[in-house]
């Protein structure tokens, strides 16, 4: 592609190797930044990690005033709307993705205005999402749709608290908005990098655009669809600002799932700043390396899945 | 003749099997466009009232009571003069810091693709470009804040560069790919060195590419949260100094929108969050200028 002939001329290798060093210390300082973050977030949070040890992510007693800061509660609360954003989120990002790979060449004009829509839902700020989040659709779930639940699941543990609002499941709605326009994004790229010859033959075998989709494209883009779903994880994780207006907010280990709970993500916003002392925030800063590590893994494994699917055909056009 | 019978009656179930399947494609279409639908409206429904000149020359109001409010007492009426002013100074010191490194290690992606370097390079900058921001910020209180023992426009500023650089770094490499490889051996052939070469044909070629990138960066930036509320706080007047709590527009949303039963203090919040969105969609509309078709995939990346 940009292979281009290795002896260069003389008259330019000086440019050519200033040229080189600059970019490329830009492209070191990338990798520092990534290093510079780990090892900064380790050095901030040692105090924490010295006092609590392994009892900091295994316990679940978080009290500023007696100095104990455990955070099981949190990384379960993490877990939970994470969860709940990918189960309502995946089949709904993974239809945008099939509807704009595979059948939005044919439907004109709606269709790509559905899809730049749908992308749009991307650019809107999560602080944005976080208002609408707390000011609309927390009395929605309130009023309407956590009674509902109650009555017809009430028996499960699930959904036996008193409707509340700000709880696990109105941060789950909210995260699985903003994850939708990741998950499409990704799986409609990775769906697009399956060669035209898979549906080409199917179809000759006399198979339905449906058949030709679930038998002979998403097979073959299974690894990719994988990794975006995972890319959606590492979003839903991460996503702070939007989940702390309508988590709720509480320590404690959430009993159901319209319970008020708390993130790791949100504890940071909503805690920083409520006191100076040391070990609180060293215990702050090492909330935020637990988040490093599961986004370092999460991101890790999506971008190589990703990778495999889209970076060898992406530059052939 | 049962198995014709039967071969009939499956060939018809798979038609309407498609049939459902394609409806309920269309369905999760529908079901991922509400929720922006309903939130432009609620922005714009609920911002339109604040929005007054007031609210672009006035720091946010007091709280107020519902009785004060009524009364039409002066305090209660404010703006996000201190946001504004906040958030154009860290998002562009982030602009001047993420610009310079961005492009150059996109330029090194794009050009010196088959190095080592370029690959694990590469491959971090996406793993950062999804990264929390928040843990982006900590990164800054602990190695500013910290030192500095204040926050600061400057600890702010400073996680916005970071957020922004893979941004910046990945379009600009996107858009150098782009540009066809006839044009460097052309320009190669005429005894031009490399590094003139990128510089007047390559980058001169592809900066409708790099103008997007940065652009979307900005939108990013301009709109990102948590980091500054570990690294910048928030001042209840502009900026005077670098080294300050610094206040933003979207901290303003995030601090009068959960400012409790104030009314005057959630119409400021709906009121920045309708600024914020209007500021960005003349920033996405900047980029459709900028951009033809072919880079539509580019977008979609971030």
């Amino acid at each position: 592609m940009t292979a281009l002939p290795k002896e260069k001329r003389s008259s330019g290798s000086k440019g050519d190797l200033v040229l080189k060093a600059v970019v490329g210390a830009a492209a070191v300082g990338v990798i520092a930044i990534l290093v510079g973050l780990g090892v900064e977030l380790t050095s901030g949070s040692w105090l924490s990690i010295k006092t609590f040890g392994l009892g900091f992510i295994t316990g679940s007693t978080w009290n500023p005033p007696r100095d104990i800061f455990n955070v099981f509660p949190f990384i379960l609360g993490t877990l939970i709307t994470s969860a709940l954003a990918l189960l309502f989120g995946l089949p709904i990002g993974l239809g945008v993705a099939i509807f704009l790979s595979e059948r939005a060449g044919r439907a004109r004009g709606l269709g790509a205005a559905l899809g730049s829509l749908v992308e749009l839902l991307a650019a809107v700020p999560s602080v944005i999402y976080g208002l609408w989040g707390l000011l609309v659709l927390v009395p929605f779930m309130r009023e309407y749709v956590e009674p509902t639940l109650k009555t017809y699941l009430g028996f499960t543990q699930l959904f036996n608290a008193a409707p509340f609002g700000l709880d696990l499941l109105t941060a789950g709605v909210v995260l699985t908005i903003m994850i939708i326009p990741t998950i499409s994004a990704v799986s409609r790229d990775v769906l697009n990098a399956v060669p035209n010859s898979q549906r080409e033959a199917m179809y000759s075998l006399g198979a339905t655009d449906w058949e030709v989709t679930r038998k002979a494209v998403l097979p073959y883009a299974r690894s990719g669809i994988f990794g975006a779903t995972i890319l959606g994880l590492g979003r839903a994780v991460g996503e702070t600002m939007a989940v702390t207006f309508v988590v709720g907010n509480a320590t404690a280990i959430p009993t159901s799932l319209i319970s008020p709970g708390y993130t790791l993500t949100s504890l940071i916003v909503n805690q920083f700043g409520t006191t100076t002392d040391p070990l609180s925030d060293a215990a702050l800063v090492e909330v935020g390396l637990v988040l490093f590590m599961l986004a370092l893994v999460i991101n890790f494994f999506a971008r190589v899945l990703v990778w495999r699917m889209t970076r060898s055909t992406k530059f052939r056009v | 003749m049962t198995s014709i019978n039967q071969t009939g009656r499956r060939q018809e179930w798979r038609r309407v099997f498609d049939r459902i399947m394609k409806g309920l494609v269309i369905l999760a279409v529908v079901i991922a466009v509400i929720p922006l639908v309903l939130v432009v409206w609620d922005v714009v429904a609920q911002g339109l009232p604040a929005i007054t000149l007031n609210f672009f020359t006035h720091n946010p109001p007091s709280p107020c009571s519902t009785g004060q409010i009524a009364s039409g007492s002066a305090m209660c009426w404010g703006g996000i003069l201190n946001g504004i002013e906040g958030s154009f100074l860290m998002v562009g010191m982030a602009t001047l810091i993420a610009v310079p490194v961005g492009v150059g290690a996109g330029i090194y992606f794009s050009e010196w693709p088959e190095s080592r370097l370029s690959f694990l390079s590469s491959f971090t900058n996406d793993v950062l470009a999804e990264f929390p921001t928040i843990t982006i910020g900590l990164f800054i209180f602990v190695l500013i804040v910290e030192t500095t023992r204040t926050f600061s426009a400057v600890a702010g500023a400073t996680s916005l560069a970071i957020i922004m650089l893979p941004i910046v770094a990945r379009t600009t490499e996107e858009s150098l790919k782009l540009v066809p490889t006839t044009l460097r051996e052309a320009s190669m052939a005429l005894g031009i060195p490399r590094w003139k070469t990128i510089f007047r044909i390559v980058i001169s070629t592809g900066r409708s590419g790099l103008a997007t990138g940065i652009l979307l960066a900005i939108a990013r930036a301009a709109g990102e949260t948590a980091p500054l509320v570990v690294t910048a706080g928030y001042l209840n007047f502009p900026p005077t100094g670098l080294f300050q709590p610094t206040a933003s527009i979207p901290y303003i949303i995030y601090n009068f929108g959960t400012g409790g039963d104030y009314a005057n203090w959630t119409t400021t919040a709906w009121g920045a969050a309708l600024a914020l969105v209007v500021f960005m969609l003349i920033l996405n509309l900047s980029v459709k200028l900028f951009i033809g078709r072919k880079f539509a995939g580019v977008r979609a990346e971030i």
